[in-house]
């Protein structure tokens, strides 16, 4: 059974490596899942696990996700934001799916998805 | 709202709003009683008497001017059509406790789905605030607290990756298993 002592170990492993993150700074990407009850009820708890363990299959280091409150658009949710490259990229009516497509060909590869983005205006 | 977890997810993300430090989340079935609770308290901002109202019942209230929102009343309707009771208690400055009770054969019941992932979701996403959950079936009871993480992680973050997997079985093992993993 998982116990604190084992978490003590896992503390000593970790303290122990050599930190090798790629340093976090300017190029950092920021993700927000909304998570407002119409997030919630629409899906977006799996969206949001789906971006966690994308970032860690992929050891995305400069890439912090968490979750908002209301986004004020109810009939769009589940909605992801990106923030990247100094821009706000709305993502909107997403899925498990389409998250793993936004971290891989937006986050990772640099071209937003322009199919899943809330249409301009 | 489909699952119970979720509504759970829901009303901590209130006391989260709420500016809570502490929020406790208790999950309690008792099978012989075919009775089951969902516990949800918190020390942030609370609400006084006539917001409290207002919050719990949005469609008798005569105001109609100020937006109001569905998570309390999708949690109250959850229960009450499940054989069960709903209560919010809050005091302003102090904090606000959040009790559903099911009948748990009741046949518009909810399942409560994926309790152990909303678990970690709000231990994970939540550096800030620490979170006690109790999960108790029959007289078994498990027990999570973040405080005692935090006091072993001496600082490492617990959304780390190796940590958050510690986390998942950890929950699994003290939570989950506790009520069988489907309630
Ligand atoms: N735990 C809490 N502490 C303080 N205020 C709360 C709490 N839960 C709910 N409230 C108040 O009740 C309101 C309605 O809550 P809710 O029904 O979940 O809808 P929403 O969160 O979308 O506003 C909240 O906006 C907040 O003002
Ligand atoms: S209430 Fe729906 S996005 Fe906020
Ligand atoms: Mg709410």
């Amino acid at each position: 059974m998982k116990s604190l002592e084992e978490l003590r170990a896992l503390r000593e492993k970790m303290k122990s490596q050599t930190d090798n993150r790629s340093v976090a700074g300017a190029d950092e990407t920021v993700i927000k899942v909304g998570m407002a009850t119409c997030g919630i009820a629409a899906g977006a708890r799996p969206v949001l696990d789906a971006l966690l363990e994308e970032a860690d299959k992929r050891h995305l280091h400069n890439v912090s996700i968490s979750q908002t409150g209301c986004i004020g658009m109810c009939r769009l949710e589940p909605i992801v934001e990106v923030f990247k490259d100094g821009q706000k990229y709305t993502y909107v009516h997403m899925t498990a799916d389409k998250a793993r497509k936004v971290m891989n060909d937006h986050v990772v590869n640099g071209n937003p998805c322009k199919e899943y983005l809330i249409s301009e205006n | 709202m489909r699952e119970l977890a979720l509504n759970i997810l829901d009303i901590a993300e209130n006391s989260l709003s709420a500016g809570a430090k502490n929020i406790q989340i208790g999950l309690k079935a008792d099978t012989q009683r075919d009775e089951m609770e969902i516990r949800i308290a918190d020390d942030g901002c609370g609400m006084d008497a006539e917001m409290l109202a207002r919050v719990t019942d949005p469609f008798t209230t005569t105001r109609t001017t100020r937006k109001v929102g569905m998570g309390l009343p999708l949690f109250r309707f959850s229960a009450e059509s499940a054989g069960g009771d709903f209560s919010v208690k809050s005091e302003k400055g102090k904090g606000t406790e959040v009790c559903a009770r099911y009948k748990i054969g009741h046949i518009d019941r909810m399942p409560l789905g994926d309790f152990g992932g909303v678990v970690l979701q709000l231990i994970t996403m939540n550096p800030d605030v620490d979170f006690f959950v109790t999960a108790e079936f029959d007289g078994e009871k498990g027990v999570l607290d973040t405080k005692e993480f935090r006091a072993v992680m001496d600082g490492i973050p617990l959304n780390a990756p190796q940590v958050r997997v510690f986390l998942r079985d950890y929950i699994q093992e003290n939570l989950v298993t506790i009520y069988g993993g489907r309630l």
